[in-house]
């Protein structure tokens, strides 16, 4: 029943976001202009880098940005559109209403993935010479879904939020670069790493490129999954706390 | 007088109404933290990429960051209108089209050319780079023709946006226009030979490369081609855009489609 309602759910969020022109928009217009960007400033600059190695950042950054947008203000849409109050008042729980909506936004983000990859092979010559196709095929639904379950984290807190688009404004370039997407975390000053080890699309992005290029992506795959399951938990908990809140004062349907 | 009145007040009344921006809670992290983390981004990518210096990634992204409120405030100031449905009493209103329309644009200029300015002085702090104190004045200059121009363009927007139900979009697009054309993070001579003509069609792309030799030490006179050339574009802009709102406030007149998108 909870698979079939997840399922159901999922594929109807999917729908319905690939009918949004803003979401398809964010999904494929602005990870095909970033990544054009570092095309060129790779071609034009002194250090040699790979073209695949960007499309896929960019491809990855658009998944961020789609779950960021989507998921974090997912409850407050609902509330707009006067579909919260069904939402919390239908039987099942309301985490399993609300995980197929941020799992869904977070799945939007394929289309940034193939629009990249196809941009840059077409306009770019990018090599599309993947080591491990199969790992492939596993590492990214398991960074889609440890991200969805990120996006359930978000929905939860950012609703405490009253501007959430303006913190989603926020988010989205810094986990860029904290998460290694287009810049080697390398580079960066020490105390980025931590930050980035705590969230999911490093370790999606790690198992994604080993298996693009070569090694083991296994380890990073269960890391992205093991942190979605403590995202899962912590949206869940952060939500039952939601919920209670807007019960006891009436709140659901006030924005 | 009344022209006056309406392209002053009128404009500032426009300003504050429409923009729920400029809640501290909303404009210190989109307007003033947002950019900071752009102009990291591509100065971390340069640095990668083995591409330009931190100075050339500061001062482009941070004036090109002005397109953020010049695009989508202007494009705003209309469509707005129309969501909050007043969009027919501004049309229907006796006001002289042009301090009206014009009015909104100058807070605009004055805010896209606040949030480039901020963004440069700390993005450059953050960063670490050395701009001579006699090349402050002259960059602050290139700055706000930028906001200017790019405000032209985004009054084109605007009555673009006027026949679109996603304004929003539209904003997008141009941004993303803005960030590959104009030099901001590619130098305009490495893009493809088809690119470049665009290139200098594009509000940002005179003033950015002004902006760059003077924080190198070029004087103002070294520089005053590029930055007539980028206020010409900003004028050719704006009166494009006004065209385009006056055809659109006819059409909509004509066929009821006023407060339809």
């Amino acid at each position: 029943m909870t698979l079939r309602l997840l399922w159901m759910g999922w594929l109807f969020h999917l729908k319905t976001l690939s009918n949004s022109l803003f979401f398809v928009l964010v999904s494929v217009l602005q990870p095909v202009i970033f990544a054009s960007i570092a095309f060129f400033m790779v071609e034009s600059g002194s250090r040699s880098g790979t073209l695949l190695y960007v499309a896929l950042g960019a491809g990855l950054m658009g998944i961020w940005s789609a779950t960021l947008f989507g998921s974090g203000g997912a409850i407050q849409w609902q509330r707009w559109q006067g579909t919260l109050e069904l939402m919390v008042g239908a039987p099942p729980p309301f985490v399993a209403v609300l995980l197929p909506l941020t799992v869904a936004t977070a799945t939007i983000g394929i289309y940034s993935v193939v629009a990249t990859l196809v941009w840059g092979r077409v306009f770019f010559g990018a090599p599309l010479d993947f080591v491990h196709p199969l790992e492939l095929a596993v590492a990214l639904p398991a960074t889609i879904l440890s991200l969805g379950m990120l996006g359930l984290l978000l929905a939860s807190t950012f609703v405490l939020y009253r501007n959430a688009n303006a913190f989603s404004n926020l988010l989205e370039y810094p986990v860029w670069l904290a998460t290694g997407l287009l810049v080697p975390l390398a580079l960066l000053p020490g105390w980025v790493a931590p930050i980035g080890w705590v969230l999911s699309p490093t370790w999606g992005m790690r198992a994604i490129r080993e298996s693009a290029f070569g090694g083991n992506p296994w380890p990073e795959i269960a890391l992205c999954l093991g942190l979605g399951a403590v995202y899962l938990g912590l949206g869940a908990l952060a939500l039952g706390n939601f919920e209670r809140l807007a019960r006891s004062r009436a709140t659901l349907s006030l924005t | 007088m009344t022209s006056v009145r309406i392209f002053f007040v009128g404009g500032l009344i426009s300003f504050r109404a429409l923009f729920s921006f400029l809640r501290p809670e909303v404009y210190i992290p989109s307007m003033l933290v947002a950019p900071l983390f752009q102009i990291l981004l591509f100065v971390y990518i340069g640095r990668s990429a083995g591409l330009e210096s931190d100075e050339f990634f500061v001062i482009g992204n941070a004036v090109q960051y002005a397109a953020v409120p010049c695009l989508f405030a202007m494009t705003f100031t209309i469509g707005g209108e129309r969501f909050q449905h007043t969009l027919g009493y501004i049309l229907s209103s006796p006001a002289p089209r042009l301090p009206l329309f014009l009015g909104r644009a100058l807070p605009v200029v004055v805010n896209g050319f606040f949030v480039a300015a901020f963004s440069l002085a700390v993005g450059g702090l953050i960063v670490g780079i050395h701009v001579p104190a006699s090349s402050v004045a002259p960059l602050a200059l290139a700055t706000a023709i930028c906001a200017f121009s790019c405000t032209g363009l985004g009054l084109t927007g605007a009555g673009i946006g006027l026949l679109l139900r996603e304004q929003a979009v539209l904003a997008n697009i141009m941004f993303g226009v803005l960030l590959i054309f104009t030099g901001a993070n590619v130098p305009v001579d490495a893009l493809p030979g088809w690119m470049q003509p665009i290139s200098n069609a594009l509000p940002f792309t005179h003033g950015i490369d002004a902006a760059r030799q003077v924080a190198d030490g070029a004087s103002l006179s070294d520089v005053s081609g590029l930055l007539a050339t980028e206020v010409a574009l900003g004028l050719v802009y704006g009166a494009v855009g006004y065209v385009f709102i006056r055809n659109t406030e006819r059409l909509s007149l004509r066929y009821a489609t006023l407060d339809r998108a």
